[in-house]
């Protein structure tokens, strides 16, 4: 077939009118991918508190916090150093240092979105017990760049040591405050004080991140987590997936708060008032 | 040659520089190191046997120590079923050194000996001394 010069030019205008219109339609009809990574995050953190009732994990494993029996403030003392025991946390004397699994602060604090300054004084003054939500869609596991930190099937979200690098991109994700750095040896307080170490689990090292684990390694062996067997009245726990767990029979009887809702974190920490 | 006794002299000292190390130490070589297995719990067992063959356990313990922590920690399953198909409780400070007590006479000799340093002991804690 012969084609003059006449012709080609033709066509090939023709050609790149039909190709430019084509993008277009692409585009219009079949809209691509916004952002892959974040449809997949969605799917594998979906499940939980949101769909439990029919189709969610067969274990959530949460925590209520009968926050009204501390007015007894020994039960606090008592909660914080069964923990502090069991897990070989070191106390520093600088609030920088400071190693947090289980910590108390006041309701203010605690719900800065929903203080209100004609609250109950009975309430105002009441040690709130904090520790790690082991929230459902946890930010502290979706910054991690080494997966260090992720969540177990059974709603526990999980610290690997072995893993951490150090880069604290959990604690700037956190909204609770529940992750502490080891800016030192932990093992130096440790000496200083004396302590008589838990030979069941390990210390950590310098330059790693840890929080509370809900005792992961004591719900292993059967037993229950170190705060619940010290004080089995004001730490209750249980599976929420089950509606027959003491957990979800007084969260049906009580009224329970959550911290920082809004964010959609759908923390797993109750405080019963 | 030009300066053969300044040339020779100096040749031989720098040789003798360095080679130091080698015959310095000529004839001081460590001893192979002898782990021992003398441990009550390992006195109790009828086969003194660990969770796989001796020798599987000496030239391969590091990497089924690794596989086992991913096992346990990552995966939530904290049993080993081993090659004869027994189950055992994947724990360094509850399992391994259950057994092997004398951890000075027994993880820290051959390591000591081939240079290594793991950082399991960077965190674990010998569970047989209460202090650090």
């Amino acid at each position: 077939m012969s084609m003059d010069r006449r012709e080609f030019l033709k066509a090939a205008g023709l050609s790149a009118v039909a190709g430019l219109g084509a993008k277009g339609a692409f585009d219009l009809f079949m809209p691509g991918d916004v952002d892959a990574s974040e449809h997949e995050g969605h799917s594998e953190h979906g499940e939980g508190h949101g769909g439990m009732a029919e189709a969610g994990p067969k274990v959530r494993l949460a925590m209520a916090i009968d926050v009204l029996q501390l007015k007894d403030h020994s039960k606090v003392d008592k909660i914080r150093a069964a923990c502090d025991n069991a897990h070989n946390i070191p106390h520093w004397d600088s609030k920088d240092d400071e190693i947090k699994w289980i910590w108390e602060d006041e309701y203010e604090h605690v719900f800065p979105d929903s203080h209100n300054e004609y609250l109950a004084d009975e309430v105002r003054e009441l040690p709130f017990l904090l520790m790690c939500n082991h929230c459902d869609d946890p930010p502290c596991a979706r910054v991690c760049p080494v997966e260090a930190t992720f969540k177990r099937p059974d709603g526990i979200v999980a610290q690997d040591y072995h893993r951490c690098i150090g880069c604290r991109f959990c604690m700037a994700a956190c909204p609770y405050g529940s992750r502490s750095f080891n800016w030192f040896d932990p093992r130096i307080p440790l000496k200083a004080e004396g302590r008589k170490l838990n030979p069941r689990f390990p210390t950590r090292m310098r330059g790693v991140v840890e929080k509370c684990n809900f005792c992961v390694e004591r719900l292993a062996e059967g037993k229950k987590p170190a705060c619940v067997e010290a004080c089995p009245d004001v730490m209750i726990y249980g599976n929420l997936a089950d509606p027959n767990s003491k957990i979800r029979k007084v969260l049906r009887e009580r009224v329970s708060l959550r911290r920082k809702l809004e964010l959609g974190t759908k923390p797993s920490v109750f405080y019963l008032v | 040659m030009y300066d053969t006794g300044k040339v020779i002299t100096g040749l031989v000292i720098f040789v003798g520089i360095f080679t130091f190390a080698f015959w310095y130490t000529a004839g001081t070589a460590a001893p192979r190191p002898e782990p021992k297995l003398d441990t009550p719990e390992i006195q109790k067992m009828a086969k003194k046997q660990c969770v796989e063959d001796t020798q599987f356990m000496i030239t391969t313990h590091m990497q089924l120590l690794n596989k086992l922590r991913d096992q346990a920690l990552r995966d939530g399953n904290r049993w080993y079923v081993n090659s004869k198909g027994e189950k055992v409780w994947i724990s360094l400070q509850n399992t391994c050194l259950k057994c092997h007590s004398n951890k000075k006479d027994f993880c820290d000799k051959c390591h000591n000996y081939a240079g290594v340093d793991p950082y399991c002991w960077d965190c674990h804690i010998d569970p047989n001394r209460s202090e650090l």
